[in-house]
C-alpha cells in the first residue's frame, strides 16, 4: 500500500472515502481514466464485509447486473491480478418452494437476455455430486459467478495503485471541511486532504459521515456468518447453493456458505472483532441437508460480518445536491459480485453527474423523503435492548 | 404500541443451551482437575470437560497436537484410550470423588457471550462436542485449563512421517500408551524437551541425541544431568539439515554443527538413524477460548508466547473467566512438576467458587513465576529458523495444509496450485505490504494461505509469525501479530456441528440472506412512487 508521507498530507482530485469494493472499484475506474485519485481505509483494505461475504456474482435483480456480466470474465485481465472468479451458477432445490424461488431468477435472468434453465433431479445429481436423494431439481445459470472476496478486494487496490492512484489504510476520516457549497478537504488524525470531489463508500459509517455533512442517510446495521470446511473435491461448477445457503466451494476445495437469521444491532461497532454464533450450528445443517455426501466433512473455521442496510435494502448509489461534489454509494448489503459495475457508476457520477450505462433512479436518498425516524422500530429492525421507541428524532 | 420485531432476525430464535452448570472446567490435566476439585469442594457444580481421547481423524491430521503420523493403531480402539486416559490421570478420581461431573472425549469448540457485535445470546455459551453430536451448555464462570501445544519447526523434510511435537510425544507415550516409534532425535534442550527425553527413556525407547543450536543446553541443570546421566548425547551448535526416510517416514536425521557464530560448518554433518525427530524447541500456551471471549493476550516469549493477562487469583480481563496451567504459561517449573500446575488450579477453582458466593476455604498461595534461566520459545524458535535458513538449499513448505512455501510466504503470493501467476506479483511482496501499514498476519493469511488448512495454523502458526517478523527486518515487535481463532476450535464434522434440535420457528423462517423482500425486487417492478417500507 501507498507509504504515508511524513510531510503534510497531499490530497487528491478525487477522495473517496472507504477501502471496500465499492470504495476500491470506483477508485480503480477513475484511476483508469486518468483521475488522480486517493482512498482513505480506516483499517486493512476490504477487512469489513467486502473480505467476509459469499463471493457471488449473479445479481439477476439489479439495474447493474448486465454491466456486473460484462466485466467480471475480464476482471482478472482489466485488474492484472487474480480474483479466482469463475462463470455460471447451480442452484439447487429439496423441495419445490425452492424451486419457485428459483424461477424467479431464471425469469429476471431471460428478460435481461441472460440464459438459464430449469434441471431436473438426476441433473443436478450429475452436476454436483455431493447432493443426495433428497434434491428434487435446481436452476442453471450461464451467467453469474463466484470469486473471491480477499483477493478480489486486494486486486483492486493493487490495480489503482499500479494506474497511479494511493491507498492509505489506517487513516480514518473524521470530519469534512466545506467550503462554498463543496467539500474541500477531508479531515484525518494525519491531517486533512484536499480534494475537488469526493465519494463516501464506507459501509456501515456511511452513515454518520454523511451526516458530518448534513445528509440523512437511514441505514441499520446487522451481523451475517459463514462456515468454511476443510476442502473437497473439486466440483466442476463452484458456485453451487441452494436450501436456504449461498456460498461457493473455493478454488481450493473448502465449502463457504452462510445464511439464516440475521442479528440487528444497535451500531456497527467499527474496530470491534465480528463474533461468530451458535449459528453455525444451523449453517451447517442445512449444508448436511443441502450435500449429505459431504455430512463426514469438517468445518475448520466461522467468521461474522456486519454488513449495512437501508430501509428498503435497496443501494444508494447518488450525487448529492448539496454539498455538489460528494458522491454516496451504499450497496445495501449486497456490494460484493456488483462492485465492478457500482464502481463505474461511481466513477461517472463523479464525472459526468449521471451513469453512463445503466438506469440508477431506484438508487437516490431521496425515496427516504417521508420516512419515519422511528423506521428501524416499525420494521422491527432493533437490537436486543434496544427501547421500545427510538426517542431522538 | 406493541415491540415490532423482525420476523426474519435472530429475535426469538437464540441460541438455548442444553445443559447449563455454574462452573465449568476446560482440560483435566493438573490444573483443571485441581480447579474442578477445589470448585465442588466449595459445594458449587461443576463440570470438567477434557478432549482426551481425541479420536483417531483429528490424530491424522496433528490436531490437537503434532502427532506426526506416529501414532499406532490402537488409537482406534475408543473404549481402550478412554481408559488409558482415566488410568493415567489419577486426579480425574480424585475429581469425580468430589462430585465433578466429567466428560472425556469432549471437545469445546466454541465459546460465546454477548459483547459489542453479539447481543442475542441468553447467556455465555460453550459449544461442546463429542464424537457423535455438538451441544451448547451456559456457564456462569469458566476456567480454561486448556494447557499447551506445540510449536512448528520447519526445516528439510519436516513434512515426513516422524517429525511430531513434544507435547504429542507426551501424549502417545504416556497417555495413549499408542507411540509407533523406537528411537528418537529431539531437537530443542529446554525443559520441555529434556523432560520428554526422559519420559521417553522411562518407557523404555530409545533417544538417538539431542540436538540444540545454541552452544549450550537451555534446560535447568539438573535435568540435562539427567540427560547425560542417561547417556544420551547432547549435541550443541547444532542444527537439523533434513531427514532421510522412505515411504514408512524418517528413517534418519542429518545433523550440521555450527560455528560460533552460527553459520554452518559444512565440513561437519553427521546422520543419526531414527524413526522419529521430535520438534521440542518449545510449547505454546493454548489461548485459543480467550481469544474467542475477548480476553486480553499479551506477548510474553518467556512463557511461550502468548498468554492470557491475569491478576494475581488467575483471573482474566473477563470477570466470569479464570485461566489455569500451561495456558497461563509454560515454565520449566510446570513441565517438571504437575504440582504447580495443580496449584493455580486449586487458585482459579477456589476463586470462581467464592465469586458465586461460595464460603472461600482457605486460599492457596500462588506459586512464584519461575524464571530461572528459562529462554523463551520465541527467541529460541527464532535462532532455529536463522540455523536452518543458513542450511536449508531449497524452498521449505512453511504451511503443510496450503502447500505455501517461504517464497510464496515472503512474496506474498497465493499458492502455486491456484494457477494465478501473474506479472503484477513482481511487484509485490511484503515489503510492499509493509508500506502500507504493520504486520498483519490474518492480512497474510488471506492472500497466501498460510494457516487456513485443516490443522488449523497449529504447525505453521507461530512459524509464519517468526518468518514475517525477521522477514519484514523490524526489532521483533512488542506483540507480534497474532492471528485470529475462530469457532470450531477443533475441525468438527459438518453432522457433527450441526443442531440437531433446532426449533420449529427457525426453520420456518429461514431465509438466505436478510429477507428484505424489496432488496430483490428488479427494476421493472418498482413502483415509481413506492414509499420506503420492507415491502413484504
Amino acid at each position: 500500500m501507498t507509504r504515508r508521507d511524513a510531510t503534510a498530507p497531499r490530497g487528491a482530485s478525487v477522495v473517496v472515502v472507504g477501502g471496500g469494493v465499492t470504495g476500491l472499484s470506483a477508485a480503480w475506474w477513475l484511476a483508469r481514466g486518468g483521475v488522480d485519485v486517493l482512498v482513505l481505509e480506516k483499517g486493512v483494505v476490504g477487512w469489513e464485509a467486502s473480505g467476509r461475504n459469499g463471493g457471488g456474482c449473479s445479481h439477476h435483480h439489479s439495474p447493474l447486473f448486465a454491466e456486473e456480466q460484462r466485466l467480471w470474465p475480464l476482471m482478472d485481465d482489466l485488474l492484472g491480478y487474480p480474483t479466482e472468479f469463475r462463470p455460471c451458477r447451480v442452484r439447487i432445490a429439496l423441495d419445490e418452494s425452492q424451486m419457485a424461488y428459483f424461477d424467479v431468477g431464471i425469469g429476471n435472468a431471460a428478460r435481461q437476455g441472460f440464459r438459464a434453465e430449469r434441471l431436473d433431479s438426476a441433473q443436478v445429481r450429475e452436476l454436483v455430486p455431493l447432493v443426495g436423494d433428497t434434491v428434487v431439481g435446481g436452476a442453471f445459470f450461464h451467467f453469474g459467478g463466484h470469486a473471491n472476496p480477499h483477493r478480489t478486494v486486494q486486486a483492486y487496490a493493487w490495480a489503482l495503485e499500479d494506474l497511479g492512484g494511493r491507498v492509505l489504510q489506517h487513516t480514518p476520516a473524521t470530519g469534512f471541511r466545506t467550503s462554498g457549497g463543496r467539500v474541500v478537504g477531508v479531515a484525518t488524525p494525519v491531517g486533512e486532504f484536499g480534494c475537488d470531489s469526493l465519494v463516501l463508500a464506507a459501509g456501515p459509517q456511511t452513515a454518520e459521515l454523511a451526516a458530518l455533512l448534513g445528509i440523512d442517510l437511514p441505514l441499520a446495521f446487522g451481523r451475517a456468518e459463514i462456515i468454511v470446511t476443510e476442502p473437497v473435491p473439486l466440483l466442476r461448477y463452484g458456485g453451487a447453493d441452494g436450501n436456504g445457503l449461498y456460498g461457493r466451494q473455493t478454488l481450493r476445495g473448502n465449502l463457504a456458505y452462510g445464511g439464516g437469521p440475521h442479528e440487528w444491532l444497535a451500531d456497527a461497532a467499527p474496530g470491534a472483532r465480528p463474533a461468530a454464533t451458535p449459528l453455525s450450528r444451523n449453517i451447517a445443517r442445512r449444508l448436511v441437508e443441502l450435500f449429505p455426501r459431504s455430512a463426514h466433512v469438517r468445518v475448520i473455521r466461522s467468521w461474522a460480518g456486519i454488513v449495512e442496510n437501508t430501509p428498503d435494502g435497496r443501494p444508494v448509489i447518488e450525487r448529492m445536491a448539496a454539498p455538489d461534489n460528494v458522491v454516496l454509494a451504499t450497496l445495501s448489503s449486497v456490494g460484493f459480485g456488483l462492485s465492478p459495475a457500482s464502481g463505474r457508476a461511481v466513477a461517472d457520477l463523479v464525472l459526468t453527474g449521471s451513469c453512463g450505462f445503466a438506469d440508477l433512479p431506484p438508487f437516490v436518498l431521496s425515496r427516504f423523503a417521508g420516512l419515519d425516524p422511528c423506521w428501524r422500530q416499525r420494521q422491527g429492525w432493533t437490537a436486543a435492548g434496544d427501547p421500545p421507541e427510538d426517542k431522538a428524532a | 404500541m406493541g415491540r415490532h420485531v423482525d420476523p426474519m432476525s435472530i429475535a426469538g430464535e437464540e441460541a438455548q443451551a442444553e445443559e447449563r452448570f455454574p462452573i465449568v472446567v476446560v482440560g483435566a490435566g493438573p490444573a483443571g482437575c485441581a480447579a474442578a476439585a477445589e470448585a465442588a469442594a466449595h459445594g458449587v457444580p461443576v463440570l470438567l470437560v477434557d478432549e482426551h481421547p481425541v479420536e483417531p481423524g483429528l490424530i491424522g491430521l496433528d490436531v490437537p497436537y503434532h502427532f506426526g503420523q506416529r501414532a499406532d493403531g490402537s488409537v482406534q480402539n475408543r473404549g481402550r484410550m478412554l481408559e488409558r486416559v482415566v488410568e493415567t490421570n489419577p486426579a480425574l478420581a480424585e475429581a469425580f470423588e468430589r462430585g465433578v461431573e466429567i466428560r472425556l472425549g469432549t471437545t469445546v469448540w466454541g465459546a460465546f457471550a454477548n459483547g459489542p457485535t453479539v447481543g442475542c445470546l441468553p447467556e455465555p455459551l460453550l459449544g461442546l462436542a463429542d464424537g457423535g453430536r455438538s451441544w451448547l451448555v451456559g456457564y456462569r464462570r469458566l476456567i480454561v485449563a486448556a494447557g499447551r501445544r506445540d510449536l512448528g519447526l520447519v526445516f528439510p523434510g519436516w513434512e515426513q512421517p516422524g517429525v511430531m511435537g513434544v507435547t504429542a510425544l507426551h501424549a502417545l507415550v504416556e497417555r495413549y500408551g499408542a507411540f509407533a516409534g523406537r528411537r528418537i532425535v529431539m531437537l530443542g534442550s529446554g525443559a520441555e524437551a529434556l523432560v520428554a527425553v526422559l519420559a521417553a527413556l522411562e518407557a523404555g525407547l530409545e533417544v538417538a541425541a539431542v540436538v540444540e543450536v545454541a552452544p549450550s543446553p537451555l534446560g535447568p541443570p539438573d535435568l540435562v544431568s539427567a540427560v547425560e546421566a542417561a547417556r544420551v548425547p547432547l549435541l550443541t551448535s547444532t542444527v537439523i539439515a533434513g531427514t532421510d526416510g522412505a515411504a514408512g517416514g524418517v528413517e534418519a536425521a542429518r545433523l550440521q554443527r555450527l560455528d560460533d557464530q552460527g553459520t554452518p560448518r559444512l565440513s561437519a554433518e553427521q546422520t543419526i538413524a531414527c524413526d522419529t525427530v521430535c520438534l521440542g524447541v518449545g510449547a505454546v500456551p493454548n489461548v485459543e477460548i480467550f481469544d474467542l471471549l475477548g480476553c486480553r493476550l499479551a506477548y510474553r516469549p518467556e512463557l511461550g508466547g502468548h498468554v492470557p493477562v491475569t491478576d494475581e487469583v488467575l483471573c482474566t480481563s473477563l470477570p466470569e473467566v479464570h485461566a489455569a496451567g500451561d495456558c497461563t504459561g509454560v515454565t520449566p517449573g510446570k513441565s517438571l512438576d504437575p504440582g504447580v500446575a495443580a496449584a493455580e488450579g486449586r487458585l482459579a477453582g477456589g476463586q470462581a467458587a467464592a465469586s458465586l458466593g461460595a464460603t472461600p476455604r482457605a486460599a492457596p498461595a500462588l506459586p512464584a513465576r519461575d524464571r530461572a534461566s528459562h529462554v523463551g520459545a520465541g527467541a529460541s524458535l527464532e535462532a532455529w529458523i536463522r540455523a536452518v535458513q543458513a542450511t536449508a538449499r531449497e524452498d521449505l513448505v512453511i504451511c503443510q495444509c496450503e502447500e505455501v512455501t517461504r517464497a510464496d510466504l515472503i512474496g506474498v503470493r497465493p499458492p502455486r496450485y491456484l494457477g494465478a501467476a501473474s506479472p503484477g506479483f513482481a511487484r509485490r511482496g511484503l515489503d510492499t505490504l509493509l508500506a502500507g501499514g504493520p504486520l498483519n498476519q490474518d492480512q497474510v493469511k488471506r492472500l497466501t494461505r498460510a494457516g487456513m488448512g485443516a490443522c488449523q495454523g497449529r504447525r505453521c502458526r507461530e512459524q509464519v509469525a517468526a518468518l514475517l517478523t525477521l522477514a519484514a527486518d523490524t526489532a521483533a515487535p512488542d506483540v507480534p501479530p497474532l492471528p485470529t481463532y475462530r469457532p470450531p476450535l477443533r475441525p468438527l464434522p459438518l453432522a457433527v456441528l450441526q443442531d440437531d434440535r433446532e426449533p420449529e420457528a427457525m426453520r420456518e423462517r429461514w431465509h438466505p440472506w436478510f429477507g428484505i423482500a424489496s432488496q430483490w425486487t428488479p427494476p421493472w417492478e418498482l413502483d415509481q412512487g413506492e414509499q420506503a417500507s420492507r415491502g413484504d
